[in-house]
């Protein structure tokens, strides 16, 4: 349980060219299967920048990014989407379900594109339903729910295909603080059921209950709660 | 990816906005309706004829009197009837003989001029018979009937006379005498001379009408200006072939010999010509429904930039996110496709129906209708496709 998930080198990200936008500026850092970090930083500190560079939904202008292993910067588009299919799970703040499908149809597409059958994808969507506490709300639309269910059955489709990591980006951003602490609470079960989260957040007081914890500022890591991991790279 | 699961995902859109789906696939249906509908009415009229042309038989023949080699007016010779039925594969013949400068009126206070282009022929007996036509109302000449002033009066020519029904005593002014009116026919298809004709027999001919030919070197009733005959049905161009010898063996040239049902049937293929007209209407509408089909998917995709970022964080590849606009715009093409095929199917139907003709639906206009719907659809939704495949995930996510 102790090999890299995600490892970054000098990795820096450019936008435009008159004036270009610095969003990273030599980001390194490695997370290893198992870990539970948070992301924190003010808006416009790059965050987002790196969430999306992580989840390889955006390319580094710098820089090396090995995401479960694979240097992200020698694949093509067919085998990214593959990656992100298998080994990337996605939250986002304003959850992104379908108002058409049940949640458990939600929750089945996160293995759409990874070559499941349907029936397994089913099967595997009531399992990741379980592990979120919604079994019975598979049938229901999501619009039936409350911000922290839907914000649930999000979880649930990064998870049901059991990825190397899950990112979210400001899961609780849309949430009161009450159902917002809940669901960090079952990010930290699911933790504890051995996956990678990686949590961005701006709330430091969130980010306080985290096990590690990166500080992001004009586009570099100002701080990392576990330095330790920076010395054995 | 599976192809149920790609039919499924390429039909969200569709589900999701139902009226909005039906209204732009309406275009597509209309122009697939309204071609369906004119090559399914032309061929189910076609139909009617050539089976109504079937029934009459198409082993009728006819001999008219042409023109002579100088150019001059020719006549058959009053024994071309006889020698005709003589030729080993005929079965039955009849003639009729056009009187020139004869005029048929409803009475003598009817001026001269008002001929209603109806013509007097002497017929022999069993012409209805062997025409294919019967007796409307009252009843056909008989051997007592055809020596006396009494006439039998085509379909068109009752009609145009201005008689609809037979009673003992009505009579018509024909070449400054009475005729009595016996009879009325049903419409001749193959043979429309004769409902324009008042039909007269032989011998009245000759006695009131003084039409007589020299025949041997006597005077005898005719001649026949057309000589009708049936032809055992395989042995029809055979018996065409040596009809003009036959009847008219000094001059076989002045004789014009024709298979009427071979008219008729040139003449169903024809109507198909009338209908380019509406064909291109349909076309026209169609390409206003692929318009129609283009703009939706472009609105789609501006509108649903969020499920494709989501679907790009799924680990769909840009292929799959073309793929699923391309199929959309193909299924929606397609809806309206099959619901103009069916409305077109229906139109023909209903109206073959009251027609009484057999409904015939060609296969090229309903696999053409669908399959021009297919190819429409793909064109319209190409270029939304590829900008919904362009769109980086990044971008896409990012909130509006």
């Amino acid at each position: 349980m102790s090999e890299n998930v995600i490892e970054l080198e000098q990795v820096t990200k450019t936008y435009g060219t008159q004036p270009p936008v610095h969003a990273l500026r030599g980001v390194s850092f490695t997370v290893r299967s198992g870990e539970l970090v948070a992301i924190v930083g003010p808006s416009g500190s790059g965050k987002s920048t790196l969430l999306h560079i992580l989840g390889t939904l955006d390319r580094p202008s710098g820089g090396t990014v090995r995401i479960d292993g694979q240097d992200v910067a020698t694949l093509t588009d067919r085998r990214l989407a593959a990656l992100r299919a298998r080994s990337i799970g996605f939250v986002f703040q304003q959850f992104h379900l379908s108002e058409h499908a049940t949640v458990l149809e939600n929750v089945a597409d996160g293995l759409l594109y990874g070559g499941a059958r349907p029936a397994e994808r089913r099967e595997r969507a009531a399992e990741a339903l379980v592990r979120v506490g919604l079994e019975d709300r598979a049938g229901f639309r999501p619009g039936q729910l409350s911000g922290g269910q839907r914000q649930r059955v999000a979880i649930a489709r990064a998870l049901v295909g059991r990825p190397a990591i899950v990112l979210a980006d400001e899961p609780t951003g849309n949430l009161d603080s009450r159902t917002g602490a809940a669901i960090i609470e079952l990010l930290h079960e699911l933790n504890a059921d051995g996956a990678t989260i990686l949590m961005i957040t701006h709330d430091g007081g969130l980010a306080a209950r985290l096990p590690r914890r990166l500080q992001v500022l004009d586009g570099q890591i100002v701080a990392d709660s576990a330095a330790r991991t920076t010395e054995d790279v | 990816m599976r192809l149920s699961d790609q039919l499924r995902v390429a039909g969200i859109g569709i589900r999701a906005r139902r009226l909005r789906a039906a209204l732009s696939a309406l275009g597509i249906a209309i122009g697939t309706a309204a071609i369906v509908a004119v090559l399914g009415l032309s061929a189910s009229s076609q139909a009617g004829l050539l089976k109504e042309i079937d029934q009459l038989g198409t082993n009728l023949l006819t001999a008219n009197t042409g023109q002579s080699f100088t150019g001059g007016p020719a006549q058959l010779p009053v024994a071309a009837p006889q020698r005709i039925s003589h030729l080993p594969d005929v079965e039955h013949v009849a003639h009729a003989g056009a009187i020139d400068n004869t005029n048929v009126y409803r009475s003598p206070l009817i001026p001269v001029v008002d001929t209603n282009a109806l013509k007097v022929r002497a017929a022999s007996l069993n012409l209805p018979d062997v025409v294919g036509t019967g007796v409307a109302q009252g009843r056909w000449l008989n051997p007592a009937t055809e020596r006396q002033p009494v006439t039998v009066l085509g379909a068109l020519a009752a009609q145009r006379l201005g008689i609809d029904r037979v009673y003992p005593g009505q009579r018509i002014w024909l070449k400054n005498q009475w005729f009595y009116v016996t009879g009325i026919l049903k419409p001749a298809t193959l043979s429309a001379d004769i409902d324009t004709s008042a039909l007269i027999g032989y011998p009245a001919a000759e006695r009131y009408l003084s039409y007589t030919t020299v025949d041997k070197g006597k005077a005898v009733a005719g001649p026949p200006t057309t000589v009708y005959v049936r032809a055992r049905t395989d042995k029809v161009e055979s018996v065409q072939g040596v009809l003009a010898r036959t009847a008219n063996p000094e001059a076989p040239g002045d004789v014009d010999v024709s298979q009427p049902s071979d008219a008729l049937t040139a003449r169903a293929a024809a109507k198909g010509a009338f209908n380019s007209l509406f064909l291109g209407l349909g076309l026209v509408a169609l390409i206003v429904g692929a318009v129609g089909v283009a703009n939706i998917m472009i609105i789609s995709v501006l509108e649903r930039r969020s499920e494709i970022g989501l679907r790009r964080a799924l680990g769909a590849t840009r292929g799959q996110i073309r793929t699923q606009f391309l199929s959309e715009a193909v299924m929606l093409a397609l809806l309206g496709g099959v619901a103009g095929v069916a409305a077109g199917a229906l139109t023909t139907a209903i109206y073959a129906n009251t027609k009484g003709w057999a409904v015939v639906i060609p296969a090229e206009a309903w696999a053409g209708g669908i399959g021009a719907a297919i190819v429409i659809g793909a064109i319209a939704g190409l270029l939304p496709a590829l900008r919904a495949a362009r769109l980086s995930p990044t971008e896409a996510l990012r909130t509006l």
